[in-house]
């Protein structure tokens, strides 16, 4: 497209009629030969090179879920009314929107900003954080913190020198910046993401119920404003050429990561901060009627999806929109991705007083469109969005045909041939350590690993105390933060995806995230409410990868029903992969919660001797997908753990009813590394030791390492374990006393009676030094 | 007694600043970086965050708003302020406070629960703790290298101005491991890290930063 970006003549309606065999770069922009014929036949003509512009961003995999939206239906459709009942908006807004009590409201959603973090790391990573701030703030929420499930390639990759630092900078630098405390997340290391890192991130935002906003567009003559940063050149197609496809395709222009660096928008925090402020006033004043923010297609989808899901009707003067820039082509406006921008609805009566408001945060605004009446028949096509430049009209179109009635690909997907030969190759015929010393050795080797040691290297980069709200923050199971300081409402966060499991069996892999996750956030003392997800994929066009897509979405969507947790949005990430290899299916899962009272919660860490350690749950022989499996024999193989909704129900209401209940001082989720690794975290936490007796009927490897799912350990102090014992005997929730906590500091122990002593200052030392290590002290 | 908390455009923390106010009991005020005078305050904080983006030197912007010029007044008339992390940092800007701040020596943001030892509990703001009191305060910063001349720091250092040092690892490659200092006077102190993170001991590392607000109040009642 660079080629032609700069035609001539203005492409006009009229001289689209004019010149109706004009070549146009509609393969260049990412459209297919059918898609561009089917945009000739909505509009009975051929497409002005800025309506060209528009449909293939709008159109674009990433903008209009054309692969997935047949997949993504179970999401509404498999919902009972136990998950109706907090839902107060649902899929298909900037986010959804959860009733979390006393008035308030929450609304988080989980975002990728892959492929920009790989061409560019920093400021893919940094704008990845920033797009996602703005959508929460466009419901009408304060944004009150953020996570970031993030993943690299090897940690021995020398490409994941360059890739992991940034990323990692760019979500501080930026969210630093933003003053939004980050409270959790992932980092986790696989080859499969060697060439393309996953760059998600989630942000939760709080609001009164009356202030929950919605992007439309609505009320003949109200004015359309943008306001925020000017538009530059920054993220031209960002959506289309960059996020819905492979870095192998060849043939374009634009391909190769070098040359699509100019897709990667560039941030600038301190504007979004002066956005968020600024917005939150506006809507503290009531001058608001809807409101959009701008992010991937920019203009293209602010000013199609206010009108679509409003009256229907907009008329757009493009050539009022500020620029930093120039020389930009109309079509380049339309398609920019520039950060930090808003684009508002208002009352003609409403916009002085929306002027104020930005001028005193410096906020530069612009009245740029309003909204026009459309006749019955308009309506019928999809309401009427007409865009002038200097002018001439050079857009005349229906907005529901740009912003929902694009494609719709019932992709072919087959189970892959090599499925059955892989969950054959099970881990648990592999050799295993017996030994005392040799499972202290194991536990060492699997605690210093890439995916379980010490993440401080990373998450000391991120204010985690700014707001003052933050009550748990990594490396917690769950991040929690308070909402309001009178009552101690608080919500709980956590993201989970172990992509092997999804792999081995992609159905079972996203239950398994959704899991952990909604496991997480209860033991932390919170009872788990919605979902959000981040569905990470190879290309679409690959059946094996539309299998473990279909697979993984039909997995969670029956998943949810089973946990009465409904999905309120997220986003798909496809054609994550280097040359045929894609990435391991990563159905990244979020779970909100709610807590009444945080100060009831409950972290992590023993925090002090003589408690009594319990095993909550049924261990089994499940190692293949297992951290030991993966570090121990690069091994990937067999079927995962078993899912068991109903004793993830039962473990999870014991945890929030324990810890309402001050039954418990500390608890942690067993998931990646089994029963060792959360010893070894509890331990570590705050540096109590523990003296630990495995159950007799297991083989003791199994007990420590096995990774069955609906388990974790609890810390209960002696006067409150008759209690806490009878409650789980009272549900059948399988519970042994393994132990109890003993000894403070690094002279503590943590001992496996029979097995093994290891002093907690050995241990600290192998768990944090691994990427202090890879990235520099 | 009614302290100020200055926002500037980026302020951060001004919401957590005056929350520590309260709880210390004192009164808080919300100040406006455009205000043409204090509101009647009896002290004031630069809180902490990335005024005007922080894309020039760290400070150097917010040095120059209309309210800067009313706080530098009353500083230089005994007026206790105090500026946290990028208040340090204006406060150098304005020279009501020797040296400069520059990027941590890793080049890396760092945020932790730091160690520090009071030097010096005799200002405005530090003397309700006990001298050469040791507590954990949050850090948080991406420029919080201080430095100065080596003259400056021998001043400092002579005068007994260095009000907080580093333990346990020097977390930015401050000099001397400063951690805050004052100046003449004892009324006008800035420091890196974040005391009023450390106010309440379920947002933080526990409520070693009260001190820093119950010593101005107190100081402000005896005056």
């Amino acid at each position: 497209m660079t080629d032609q970006r700069q035609p001539a003549t203005l492409d006009t309606v009229d001289h689209a009629l004019d010149t109706p065999d004009a070549q146009q770069p509609w393969r260049d922009l990412g459209l297919k030969p059918d898609e561009y014929a089917q945009l000739r036949e909505i509009l009975a003509r051929r497409p002005t090179s800025s309506e060209l512009a528009m449909y293939s961003v709008m159109w674009s995999e990433h903008c209009s879920y054309k692969s997935s939206k047949v997949h993504l239906r179970q999401f509404g459709e498999l919902v009972t009314d136990e998950m109706r009942a907090c839902l107060m908006v649902g899929i298909g807004e900037n986010a959804g929107v959860v009733d979390i009590g006393a008035g308030y409201a929450a609304t988080f959603k989980v975002e990728s900003h892959n492929h920009p973090s790989y061409v560019e790391p920093y400021q893919g990573a940094a704008t990845g954080v920033g797009g996602i701030v703005r959508d929460i703030l466009a419901m009408g929420a304060r944004p009150v913190a953020v996570l970031d499930p993030l993943r690299f390639g090897s940690l021995d990759a020398p490409d994941t020198l360059r890739v992991m630092p940034g990323i990692v900078a760019g979500v501080g630098g930026y969210g630093n910046c933003l003053g939004l405390p980050n409270i959790g997340g992932e980092a986790v290391f696989d080859s499969t993401y060697a060439g393309n890192p996953l760059v998600n991130a989630l942000c939760v935002g709080v609001m009164r119920h009356e202030q929950i906003h919605l992007a439309k567009a609505s009320g003949e003559g109200n004015q359309v404003i943008l306001y925020g940063a000017s538009t530059g050149g920054d993220g031209i197609g960002g959506v289309s050429v960059l996020a819905s496809e492979t870095f192998a395709d060849s043939g374009s222009s634009t391909s190769g990561p070098g040359k699509k660096r100019p897709s990667v928008q560039v941030g600038d925090p301190f504007m979004e901060k002066l956005l968020i402020e600024c917005t939150l006033e506006l809507f503290e004043a009531d001058l608001v009627v809807g409101i959009q923010d701008l992010g991937g297609a920019g203009l293209s989808c602010a000013t199609s999806e206010l009108a679509s899901a409003g009256d229907g009707g907009m008329h757009v003067w493009l050539d009022r929109v500020p620029l930093r820039d120039a020389s930009l082509a109309p079509e380049e406006i339309l398609m920019s991705e520039s950060q930090e921008r808003m684009m508002a609805v208002v009352q003609p009566a409403h916009v002085d007083a929306f002027m104020r408001v930005c001028r005193r945060w410096d906020v530069e605004a612009t009245v740029i469109g309003e909204v026009t009446a459309v006749t019955d028949d308009e309506a019928s096509r999809g309401g009427r969005l007409v865009i002038e430049w200097q002018g001439e009209t050079i857009v005349d179109v229906p907005p529901r045909s740009v912003a929902h009635d694009g494609p719709v690909y019932e992709r072919p997907f087959a189970r892959p041939a090599w499925q059955d030969a892989l969950q054959s190759d099970g881990a648990e015929k592999l050799p295993r350590p017996k030994s005392g010393a040799e499972l202290r050795e194991t536990l060492l080797q699997l605690a210093a690993s890439p995916n379980l040691c010490d993440k401080s290297w990373i998450t000391d980069q991120y204010d985690r105390y700014v707001q003052g709200n933050t009550v748990l923050s990594q490396p917690e199971d769950a991040g929690m933060v308070r909402v309001d300081a009178d009552s101690g409402l608080g919500v709980a966060v956590a993201t989970d995806c172990n992509g092997r499991f999804a792999k081995l069996d992609p159905y079972a892999g996203a239950q398994l995230a959704l899991a952990e996750s909604y496991r997480n956030v209860a033991t932390s003392g919170a009872r788990p409410l919605a979902v959000t997800d981040c569905l990470n994929f190879g290309s679409p066009e690959d059946p094996d990868v539309m299998w473990q897509f279909a697979e993984a979405t039909r997995g969670l969507a029956e998943g949810c029903r089973e946990l009465g947790v409904p999905v309120t949005g997220g986003n798909v990430s496809f054609y994550n992969q280097t040359g045929e290899t894609p990435i391991l299916p990563t159905p990244v899962v979020g779970v909100l919660g709610v807590i009444d009272q945080v100060a009831r919660r409950t972290p992590l860490g023993f925090a002090s001797e003589g408690q009594a350690i319990y095993l909550l749950g049924t261990t089994r022989e499940e190692l293949s997908g297992s951290e030991w499996a993966h570090v121990v024999h690069g091994h990937l193989g067999g079927t995962p753990p078993q899912v068991d909704f109903a004793a993830e129900r039962a473990l999870a209401a014991t945890l929030a009813a324990a810890a309402c209940d001050g039954l418990v001082e500390a608890a942690h989720d067993l998931s990646d590394g089994g029963l060792a690794q959360a010893l070894v975290e509890s331990c570590l936490r705050r540096g109590v030791g523990a003296r630990v007796r495995l159950p007799e009927d297991l083989d003791p490897f199994v007990a420590l390492f096995s990774e069955s799912t609906a388990r974790a350990i609890v810390a209960v102090p002696r006067s409150e374990e008759s209690e806490f014992a009878s409650r789980c005997a009272v549900i059948s929730l399988p519970h042994a006393a393994i132990g109890e906590t003993a000894g403070l500091g690094d002279g503590a122990v943590l001992e496996v009676q029979g097995q093994f002593r290891l002093p907690l200052a050995e241990l600290r030392e192998a768990w944090s030094a691994t990427l202090p290590a890879a990235f520099g002290a | 007694m009614k302290v100020g908390v200055v926002t500037f455009p980026g302020s951060l923390d001004d919401v957590d600043a005056r929350r520590a106010v309260t709880i210390a009991g004192g009164e808080a005020v919300a100040v406006w970086h455009g205000d043409e005078d204090l509101r009647g305050v009896d002290a004031v904080v630069l809180p902490g965050g990335f005024s005007y983006g922080d894309y020039l030197r760290c400070g150097a912007i917010a040095r120059f708003a209309p309210v800067m010029t009313h706080v530098i007044d009353a500083a230089n008339a005994g007026m206790p302020v105090l500026g946290i992390c990028n208040g340090f940092q204006i406060l150098c800007e304005s020279h009501l406070l020797p040296g400069a701040l520059i990027r941590n020596e890793r080049r890396r943001f760092v945020c932790r629960d730091q160690r520090l030892r009071i030097e010096n509990a005799t200002t405005a703001w530090t003397s309700s703790f006990d001298p050469g009191a040791e507590v954990i305060i949050v850090l948080k910063n991406g420029e919080g290298g201080y430095v100065a001349k080596e003259s400056a720091l021998d001043r400092l250092e002579g005068e007994g101005r260095v009000v907080a040092r580093y333990l346990g690892g020097n977390p930015n490659g401050s000099l001397h491991d400063i951690a805050g200092i004052t100046n003449e006077r004892g009324n006008v102190v800035g420091l890196m890290p974040h005391p009023e993170h450390a106010v309440d001991a379920l947002f933080g590392p526990g409520v070693d930063g009260r001190a820093f607000f119950t010593s101005v109040l107190k100081t402000l009642a005896t005056a």
